[in-house]
């Protein structure tokens, strides 16, 4: 059904529409409204059977979670920023347990400096958690990939974080087509799980494994990433074929054919990137966009076909490596190897600072530019700064000083 | 097809509420609408700006509205503290919740006292249900049903009709002074 709604409210309806039996979480912005939304959702009835379990951490959430998933119930969770970071052990251990637990990042800047806003830092550093991580790129893409994450999960075994932008998408009021319960319970069937708690047939999980196994469990998990590069596109054909629109997938090209600069992005910003790309077009610019879904499992051969021929490439990351630079650049350059392409890494919308059309038309029909950029770098505000730095030992904390700069030196 | 919105006032006055409603009342009418805050740590009484892009054809754009065709001032204290007007499209609106006449406060524009009529019919200041009558008025954007029908999909019971009279009066207050 049509409806004209907030990110957050849509995404909590679609979560509560795969029936969860179990959620755990600890509210932090700019997830809160969806995990409100669903706790309103279990108490008023509207969700059963679904046990709610406030917990007094990010930690203890996703510990509840992984204790839930593995007893056998559909486990779903939510958080952001610092809050993910909390979770990071326990992250390791759902997945090493292969545990399918559901969670949406609503995507947030790591501190410090404090910063609420949007950026992609918080899932991105968690990368290598053995986590599937979806990014969406709009509140209907949200929707749909929360219904696929649960599907994929469980027919994995394997945890799945579905990544939307905090603000921008979390709290952006649009129209969505929220699917109905029966197209859900069509696609995604009960959850039928490797392991029960049964008292009858006591099963041991979380065992000790010394180097005579460690190895092999570790490459038994990367199999079963790379066998979600194999069931992720079957899965969005599938959603395809029930909801009538198209979602998901590892990556999709917008008007890559005949691009000789294909842009490659995740999340919101694609949208964006997608109206820049048009009207260059009409420029007479040979201009296309890559929106890359799945970035864990990282499809490189479909990242290779997508960017095809393309001779210049730009990556534009909401989140970047301190000391090394991009990490979706980095992919993309291992995923390009020997193609000859230039790739260039532009780091774009830190800490919540808009995206906007003017400054990625000047990125996009300037120079061929330094192999990496931070896109409207105040140039002005940081020399300001390292003169500072370079005058006195002690210069102070930097970024209070910036902000005093910024306000006009008082 | 666009049209561009962008609401100034202060935390607890329902500006993000009041872009929420804008992009529903679009939506009733089948067009297509996107709502956004400018998103900071909130507080009672603290600046807040929030969006509304109306168009006919789905929006993908996520960025800040910087050239509005519309301009919505819940509080016009605020003109003192900032350009809340810059980038105002030629042929733009301004409208203000201010007892004042628009020259008074220094704008070329519209006022209405919103928060006066608020308090008539809602029994509480809050400026945004009237504000957005008077946007049907002065823009024509939207017809004023579809600002009622918004409204009473986002309050419930008497409070919803309390505000879709608000709206009304606002919408015809408006009217006689853009006939004038």
């Amino acid at each position: 059904m049509l409806r004209q709604m907030e990110g957050s409210q849509a995404v909590a309806e679609a979560v509560a529409l795969c029936r969860p039996e179990v959620i755990c979480a600890y509210p932090i912005s700019p997830q809160t409204h969806i995990v409100e939304a669903l706790s309103r959702l279990v108490t008023g009835g509207r969700l059963k059977p679904c046990e709610y379990v406030n917990v007094e951490s990010e930690f203890a959430a996703l510990s509840a979670c992984i204790g839930a998933s593995a007893a056998g119930a559909r486990t779903y969770t939510a958080t952001a920023s610092q809050g993910l970071l909390y979770m990071t052990e326990a992250l390791y251990n759902a997945s090493g347990l292969g545990l399918p637990v559901v969670m949406t990042v609503a995507n947030r800047a790591i501190g410090a400096p404090i910063n609420i806003w949007n950026d992609h830092s918080d899932s991105m550093s968690q990368r290598d958690s053995g986590w599937i991580q979806l990014y969406a790129e709009s509140n209907q893409e949200a929707v749909d990939l929360h219904v696929q994450a649960f599907a994929l999960a469980e027919e994995l075994s394997l945890p799945v974080m579905v990544c939307m932008d905090g603000f921008v998408l979390t709290h952006a009021f649009e129209r969505v087509d929220l699917p109905s319960q029966e197209q859900v319970d069509a696609f995604l069937p009960p959850y039928e799980p490797r392991q029960v708690l049964d008292p009858d047939d006591p099963v041991s999980i979380g065992a000790m494994v010394g180097p005579e196994a460690f190895t092999e469990v570790r490459y038994l998990g990367h199999l079963r990433q790379l066998a979600a590069l194999e069931r992720i596109p079957h899965l969005a054909a599938r959603f395809e074929r029930g909801f009538g629109r198209a979602c998901g997938g590892l990556v999709r090209g917008y008007r890559t054919e005949d691009a000789d600069t294909i842009v490659l992005a995740l999340g919101s910003v694609l949208g964006t990137l997608k109206d820049v790309a048009d009207e260059l077009r009409q420029d007479g610019m040979r201009i296309g966009v890559a929106g890359l879904t799945t970035f864990r499992p990282f499809p490189l051969h479909a990242v290779r076909k997508v960017l095809g021929r393309a001779r210049r490439v730009v990556v534009l990351e909401r989140a970047f490596s301190l000391g090394a630079g991009g990490i979706v650049a980095a992919e993309v350059r291992s995923a390009l190897a020997g193609n000859g392409a230039d790739v260039f890494t532009v780091v774009a919308g830190l800490g919540g600072r808009a995206v906007t059309k003017a400054s990625l038309r000047l990125l996009l029909t300037g120079g061929p530019g330094e192999p990496l950029t931070f896109l409207d770098l105040n140039q002005d505000l940081v020399a300001g700064e390292l003169r500072r730095a370079g005058r006195a030992r002690r210069s102070g904390p930097p970024a209070e000083n910036l902000l005093r700069d910024l306000a006009g030196g008082v | 097809m666009e049209h561009q919105t962008r609401i100034h006032g202060r935390g607890g006055q329902g500006v993000v509420t009041a872009a929420e409603m804008l992009s529903l009342a679009a939506f009733l009418e089948g067009r297509h609408a996107q709502a956004f805050p400018t998103f900071g740590s909130e507080r009672t009484g603290a600046p807040v700006v929030s969006y509304c892009r109306i168009c006919d054809r789905p929006i993908r754009v996520r960025e800040p509205i910087t050239t509005p065709d519309t301009v919505i001032i819940q509080d016009a204290g605020l003109l003192l503290r900032a350009d809340l007007t810059a980038g105002l499209r030629p042929g733009g609106q301004i409208l203000i919740n201010s007892v004042r006449p628009a020259a008074e406060l220094g704008v070329t524009g519209f006022t209405v006292p919103a928060s006066e009529i608020a308090l008539r019919h809602v029994g509480r200041p809050l400026p945004n249900a009237a504000l957005l009558g008077g946007f049907c008025a002065v823009t024509a954007v939207l017809a004023l049903e579809s600002v009622h029908a918004a409204i009473r999909a986002t309050f419930a019971g008497p409070v919803a009709e309390r505000n879709v009279l608000a709206a009304s009066e606002a919408y015809a207050y408006l009217k006689e002074v853009v006939r004038a």
